[in-house]
């Protein structure tokens, strides 16, 4: 894989990851438990679209056919989406949304982190921007795990199943692939696995504190990053992606 | 006529544009502004958004286009960057006074703060009553910038624009 290749790929990946749980994020609009979690909730959603903004802009750029990143949101199918399977999974309640949450700020705030050494001058500033966002996102997920962790029995009991149920999907987020390794030999990508003390340390800190019990599978399920999706990212794009399908070109 | 125009000219003009959430504050209040250059009398503002998914942008970026352009200035480009990130350091301080004025807490303290896990909640003082005996009700608020607070005291509910 060339580097130029390999760099639209991570690009998209980060792009989708963002796009797809802000989208996922937005459906407690009008859902929420109380008030401000609704809006807490749908602020988070919109810092993740503004950064997949930044993200697919420049992987059009990339790219160098034209497409926007109206194109790439609104008309590409699923296999096309590169993002890990984390993210698209269902809201189902909110213990779920809060441990999927924390999942992918703790990854983010540390792979931001070390993204903002990246050779790639645009992809350093984005990081830069968004990093300053996810601390604000890491914070509030966190207090979450142990407001509720630590809480009732009943709310307890709901997280641990969350936790157990979502634990799974935590692992893809720093399984490196090709596209990984291309780009952190180019100096460009970050290096994944190096990100897995910290981020194991944090999770271990915030699950002490939540009183909630470590998951204990291996297993990790993957395939996100290569394309291979669950049903889930396609009533997701359905509905994404509707009106662009039905009246193509369609503004307002 | 060919007029000679400086770039302070241009930052003056800027102070009229008003940032569409909080018209209290110009752009260059803000620090949204980062940089104006004329080449040929063309001129070229530089702005950063405050946060990724600011939906401000387009509006602030039609409106420095406008003002210019009612200001008699034809050839107006607006580039947008993101580093060095927006940061509420770079609110000024006329800027701060606005806002309380507003009935928006301005931001306590630098922005490089602790990004440590329940750093102790910073103290904001009411701006209606001006009272320290204020509560965060939650970390975000009406809009990305903004937190939202509760005075014990006066018992209003009001915005803190929240550091960066």
């Amino acid at each position: 894989m060339d580097i130029q290749k390999a760099l639209f790929d991570y690009t998209l990946r980060l792009g989708d990851n963002a796009l797809i749980l802000g989208h996922r994020l937005s459906e407690w609009c009008g859902r929420g438990p109380i008030l401000e979690q609704d809006i807490a909730m749908t602020n988070i959603a919109l810092d993740l679209i503004g950064q997949a903004r930044s993200l697919l802009q420049y992987a059009g750029e990339i790219e160098g056919k034209g497409r926007t990143e109206d194109d790439l949101a609104f008309l590409r199918d699923i296999t096309a989406y590169r993002n890990v399977l984390l993210v698209e999974q269902p809201n189902e309640d909110f213990a779920f949304t809060i441990v999927r949450q924390f999942f992918y700020d703790n990854y983010s705030f540390h792979f931001y982190t070390a993204l903002l050494q990246s050779t790639d001058e645009t992809l350093a500033a984005i990081a830069e921007k968004s990093l300053k966002e996810v601390r604000y996102h890491l914070r509030y997920s966190s207090e979450w795990m142990i407001r509720l962790g630590d809480g009732t029995e009943e709310s307890n009991q709901k997280m641990q199943k969350a936790l157990n149920q979502m634990w799974m999907y935590n692992g893809e987020l720093l399984t490196m692939n090709e596209t990984d390794r291309v780009l952190l030999a180019a100096g460009i990508g970050v290096d994944l696995e190096a990100l897995k003390p910290a981020c194991e340390a944090k999770l271990a800190e915030i699950l002490a504190a939540a009183t909630l019990e470590m998951p204990t599978g291996t297993w990790m399920q993957k395939g996100g990053k290569e394309g291979k999706h669950s049903e889930h990212l396609g009533f997701i794009l359905a509905e994404m992606q509707y009106l662009q399908r039905a009246h193509p070109g369609a503004t307002w | 006529m060919q007029t000679i125009v400086t770039e302070n000219e241009i930052w003056e003009i800027l102070e009229n544009v008003m940032d569409p959430e909080v018209p209290v504050l110009s752009v260059v209040d803000l620090g949204v502004v980062r940089a104006v250059t004329i080449i040929d009398n063309a001129v070229e503002v530089t702005i950063t958004p405050t946060y990724s998914g600011c939906p401000a942008m387009n509006v602030i970026e039609i409106n420095i286009k406008a003002t210019l352009q009612a200001a008699g200035f034809n050839k107006v480009t607006v580039k947008t960057i993101l580093s060095p990130a927006w940061t509420t350091d770079w609110l000024s301080e006329a800027g701060k006074e606005k806002l309380r004025a507003y009935g928006i807490a301005p931001p306590v303290g630098r922005s490089i703060d602790e990004h440590a896990l329940f750093g102790a909640e910073k103290k904001v003082a009411c701006p209606q009553c001006n009272s320290n005996n204020t509560k965060m009700l939650s970390q975000f608020g009406s809009t990305a910038c903004k937190a939202l607070y509760k005075c014990n005291d006066c018992l209003e509910p009001f915005d803190y624009f929240k550091c960066l």
